[in-house]
């Protein structure tokens, strides 16, 4: 390996290594209530895969290539809409009231 | 500085930008009041990572078309992919049912692992035509292949245990521990192999391809479903994990960042999992392959008798109740009852009750599963109360009344020696009365019976969560 190459490999683990703890530090505060929310959010992040398949596929020549990277990328993209669609359903239904379909309600809350 | 370098500069920062919104979105999913916004920052990081993707593919075939070249079939690839898999996604993202959850985020760790296993693949397959590989890249490569696989089948057997296509107790395939040993033994072997000599050898890529794949199966399928919790958390970071080494196959640092956020945040769900179900990971994993079913022969407390009570006279008991705490289980997400038991509170309520519900951990079948289904049926989250609050309150409460929930309430657990000894639990043998909704005598997953069901304070009402709920709500209304 050349330096140039020692120095990215470096680079690319000690990035590695700081977003591990990142993530430590900012997940265990997270309530039980949220972990599924937290897990469904988790997973959208994991589609960033698709920018990796989008790139393989900017450089696919030949059949297999190509097919291989046409499945990445709509795995991929499935992961990335599924996760967030269906992560913002869950999180929209986490309220403090149940939903009043009169705006009295809250006008009563302001008073109260 | 040419035009495309400052495009790549860019498009890096971009790449950072997005990086950035997925920590911040993380750190506001620590309240229910910014965890919205939070999902939508991180989306809006992943939109801004994808599109900077977009306009760098494009630069690069427009300004450098010598190395790069014009190609129409790439564009083709990306969007025909994208248009297939967001709309697979987000069909399955709009229509699941709350209950279903745990399989459908099952089915994104499967995509998004194979996804990374095949950036892998697809990297490998260029590299056969070198004479040798540098012994980095061999490494992450055949690690992103080996996670990526695994991920992929395995959770796709969770996914079909979880929606019963596959049946959802243990499955054990005769030998299966020694199979499994053979496939990590394979792996290994044909690892060290392309390790050492440095040669890219197409058999020998395969071969660890194959293993894994398998691999994922027979690790998942011995698994029962009351593990699902800490399988589901454990695939979600192999999947992150997957990710960020597939980061380092195509040297991206976005791919890095956000796979290692993932594989950390799996990891400490994964923990707290085991420990609430008062087991190590290990013992979940490799207690499968054994049998996992030691718990068959322990002897459970004997003797006590159990008195079953009608629902009109649980109905008075809760109506002229203070406090009352509910321990929903999975037994009511199975029965989907999870409005019935809120109609049940709002009536109650309005008798000047006071309701909470006591979350057990690893109530339902992935981590804080039941707290979604109850904010599904509208019920305030600030009325959701985690295990260690509530625990203390057991005392004050007129009335417990349990649906479908059994070892998590099991007072066996504070004494050494049972099955379920040491696992944390919700002390409901401490309210001053018991009301346990549940349709037979049964045994739950640790297979002992029930302390608390032979408890003088417990009434059992024997019905289907939801059967059970209308009765109450219904003799309730009537008093």
């Amino acid at each position: 390996m050349t330096p140039d190459e020692i120095d990215a490999l470096i680079t690319s683990l000690t990035i590695f290594t700081l977003a591990i703890l990142v993530g430590f530090a900012v997940i265990s505060k997270v309530p039980a209530t949220l972990h599924t929310p937290l897990m469904s959010g988790a997973n959208s992040i994991h589609g960033i895969v698709l920018v990796g398949a989008m790139l393989i596929a900017a450089e696919a020549s030949g059949g297999v290539s190509q097919l291989i990277s046409l499945v990445a990328v709509a795995f991929a993209a499935m992961n990335v809409v599924g996760g967030y669609v269906v992560t913002d359903r869950m999180l929209q239904m986490f309220r403090k009231k149940p939903t009043v379909p009169k705006p009295a309600a809250d006008d009563a809350e302001a008073a109260s | 500085m040419t035009t495309l370098e400052a495009i790549e500069i860019l498009v890096r920062i971009c790449w950072l930008v997005g990086a950035v919104a997925f920590v911040l979105g993380l750190a506001r999913m620590n309240s229910p009041a910014t965890a919205r916004n939070g999902n939508l920052v991180s989306a809006g990081g992943m939109a801004i990572a994808i599109g900077a993707t977009a306009v760098l593919i494009l630069a690069r075939q427009v300004l450098d078309p010598e190395s790069f070249g014009i190609r129409i079939s790439t564009w083709a690839l990306i969007i025909g992919g994208i248009v297939i898999g967001g709309g697979l996604g987000l069909y399955a993202a709009r229509t699941v049912k709350m209950t279903a959850m745990p399989q459908l985020v099952s089915l994104f760790n499967a995509v998004g692992g194979g996804a990374a296993a095949l950036i892998a693949i697809d990297d490998y397959l260029r590299l056969l035509d070198t004479s040798t590989v540098r012994i980095d890249t061999h490494i992450f490569i055949v690690l992103d292949i080996i996670i990526g696989s695994i991920t992929f089948t395995g959770s796709l057997i969770a996914s079909g245990k979880l929606q019963g296509l596959i049946p959802g107790k243990p499955i054990l395939i005769p030998g299966g521990r020694l199979v499994t040993l053979a496939l990590a033994a394979i792996t290994v072997i044909a690892a060290a192999i392309l390790f050492v000599t440095g040669t890219p050898s197409l058999p020998l890529f395969l071969l660890i391809l194959a293993a894994a794949l398998v691999f994922g199966v027979t690790m998942t399928l011995p698994i029962g479903g009351a593990d699902m919790p800490v399988v589901i958390s454990l695939l979600n970071s192999f999947t992150g994990t997957a990710v960020a080494m597939a980061g380092f196959v195509i040297e991206n640092p976005v791919l890095i960042i956000a796979g290692a956020l993932v594989g950390a945040s799996g990891a400490i769900l994964t923990k707290l999992m085991a420990d609430a179900m008062n087991r190590s990971v290990i013992n979940i994993m490799i207690g499968g392959f054994g049998g996992g079913d030691e718990a068959a022969g322990a002897v459970g407390a004997e003797g006590g008798s159990v008195r079953s009570i009608s629902a009109d006279d649980a109905a008075i008991q809760l109506a002229y109740a203070q406090h009352v705490i509910v321990v929903p289980g999975y037994g009511l997400a199975v029965a989907q009852a999870q409005h019935a038991v809120r109609e049940l509170a709002d009536m109650l309520e309005e008798r000047g009750v006071d309701v909470k519900y006591a979350i057990h951990p690893v109530a339902g079948r992935m981590p804080g599963h039941m707290n979604v289904l109850l904010a599904e049926a509208n019920v305030p989250y600030p009325q959701l109360k985690e295990m260690e609050d509530i625990n203390p309150e057991f005392e004050r409460a007129d009335v417990a009344l349990v649906i479908g929930a059994n070892d998590v309430t099991n007072p066996a657990a504070r004494r050494s020696g049972t099955p379920v000894s040491g696992m944390p639990i919700l002390d409901v043998d401490k309210a001053k009365s018991i009301i346990v909704i549940k349709r037979s005598m049964g045994k739950g997953y640790a297979g002992i019976d029930n302390e608390l069901y032979t408890n003088d304070k417990t009434g059992m009402l024997f019905a289907d969560a939801k059967e059970g709920l209308a009765s109450l709500t219904a003799a309730v209304k009537a008093l």
